[in-house]
């Protein structure tokens, strides 16, 4: 009776009989490494894992984090796709890790990981997001009303004036746009395609009253018009805004507005 | 992997021992794209609308003005064999076509001269790297815009 256990044994390496649909595969993660406090290089370390395809790329960072390297630095808050902490250049290309699956990215080669171009690295996959929101900052990313009392009642919108914005609503600030933009990369001053977005909400919200103003400051030389419709924002949005489409629509109401 | 204690930095297992320490501590990394006093002022105008507008229209009108252009030129009536003195001279013999090639001077290196500007806007990083490249630029535009402008109308078919 005890043989069938030791010919089990003697087939390490093959998938076991009752196994053989083993839904693990190795995988490597090469991950982009930066600790300015032991170099000022950034390095490539590739890690080996075992991990189920049908899970994401956060899994395989929580895997090395929590079992092989506890100094891998990367920010992740809800894990779900709502918070936008987790965006990363994966495989070349900006994704939120938590909502990318390993089946969906050729597991067979090595998987890139790497932190968001455009932004200072401060450790490993860890960008100094402070450029990014100080321009989101400078959008006023707030509703503007000119009556001064506090209301008495809901603003009311009609079905039609909410959808007018719609789109631009979805945006949950993890910088995967701004930092695939190639004008950004280069010159950080420019507003970036999420900011711009941001704007986008409110000039084209009926309740707003200070669109002008927000259209005004997009008006200016790091505005709306260094953007060069090269589409990577709206390929790289994990939300599937249509971000130069609402780029394209703010010029377009910059230009019919005052002609 | 086990959990044997790491160093009190918390830098973990990496080759070599850390540089730093809590009272030796690292330089503090300056985001080279923070907004500080030196942070270009934002702009009130519409230059760079103006400028986005102007190269979309005088785009538009090129097309047709460089192409009839390159047709008349190179392939109608003999194709480029019969451009010589003569050909030229007889063209801006009529006002018709020295509007057409000044219109087409101006607007060929505006439309060019804008393009480059937002090209170098876009790829030179350092302040001084870009000012210099730009005054190269809008001398070299203005000094072929003057003397096409110049050619165009002192023309003389009579010189010897």
């Amino acid at each position: 009776m005890a043989t069938p256990v030791l010919d089990k044994a003697d087939a390490a390496g093959q998938p076991e009989p009752g196994f053989a649909d083993s839904p693990y595969i190795t995988v490597t993660f090469r991950v982009r490494r930066f600790n300015p406090e032991v170099s000022a290089e950034a390095t490539w370390e590739d890690f080996q894992l075992e991990i189920d395809p049908k899970e994401r790329v956060l899994d395989g960072l929580h895997k090395i984090k929590w079992d092989l390297d506890g100094t891998l630095t990367f920010r992740r808050s809800c894990a779900h796709g709502i918070c936008g902490s987790d965006a990363m250049r994966i495989n070349g290309r900006n994704r939120l890790a938590c909502k990318t699956l390993i089946k969906d990215i050729n597991p067979e080669k090595p998987i890139t990981v790497e932190p968001i171009k455009g932004l200072t690295v401060l450790k490993d996959l860890v960008v100094d997001m402070e450029p990014f929101f100080q321009a989101y900052r400078d959008v006023m990313p707030f509703l503007v009303t000119k009556e001064t009392n506090e209301p008495t009642r809901e603003r009311l919108q009609s079905v039609e004036d909410r959808a007018r914005f719609d789109d631009t609503t979805k945006c949950i600030l993890c910088a995967a746009c701004t930092s695939s933009c190639p004008v950004f990369w280069n010159d950080g001053q420019y507003f970036g395609p999420a900011a711009i977005v941001n704007a986008h909400r409110f000039i084209f919200d009926s309740r707003d009253e200070a669109g002008e103003q927000r259209l005004e400051i997009l008006n200016d030389r790091d505005g709306v018009w260094r953007c060069r419709t090269t589409f990577n924002c709206t390929d790289a949005c994990p939300r599937g805004i249509e971000v130069t489409k609402a780029i394209q629509e703010v010029k377009r109401a910059l230009i019919t507005r005052r002609y | 992997m086990s959990t044997t204690e790491t160093p009190a930095s918390g830098v973990g297992p990496v080759e070599g021992a850390p540089v730093y320490t809590v009272d030796n501590p690292a330089p503090l990394i300056e985001a080279p794209r923070k907004r500080t006093k030196k942070t270009p002022k934002s702009t009130r105008g519409n230059f760079e609308m103006a400028a986005w507008l102007f190269m979309r229209l005088s785009g538009i009108v090129l097309v047709v003005l460089v192409l009839g252009h390159l047709l008349i030129q190179l392939f109608l009536d003999g194709g480029v064999s019969k451009i010589g003195f003569a050909f030229v001279a007889g063209r801006w013999a009529s006002p018709f076509w020295q509007v057409w090639d000044l219109v087409m001077l101006w607007l060929a290196m505006l439309h060019g001269s804008n393009g480059l500007r937002t090209i170098i806007n876009d790829y030179a990083e350092r302040p001084a790297s870009r000012m210099w490249l730009k005054a190269l630029l809008y001398t070299a535009t203005v000094f072929t815009i003057l003397l096409g402008t110049l050619v165009i109308f002192t023309f003389d078919p009579n010189i010897r």
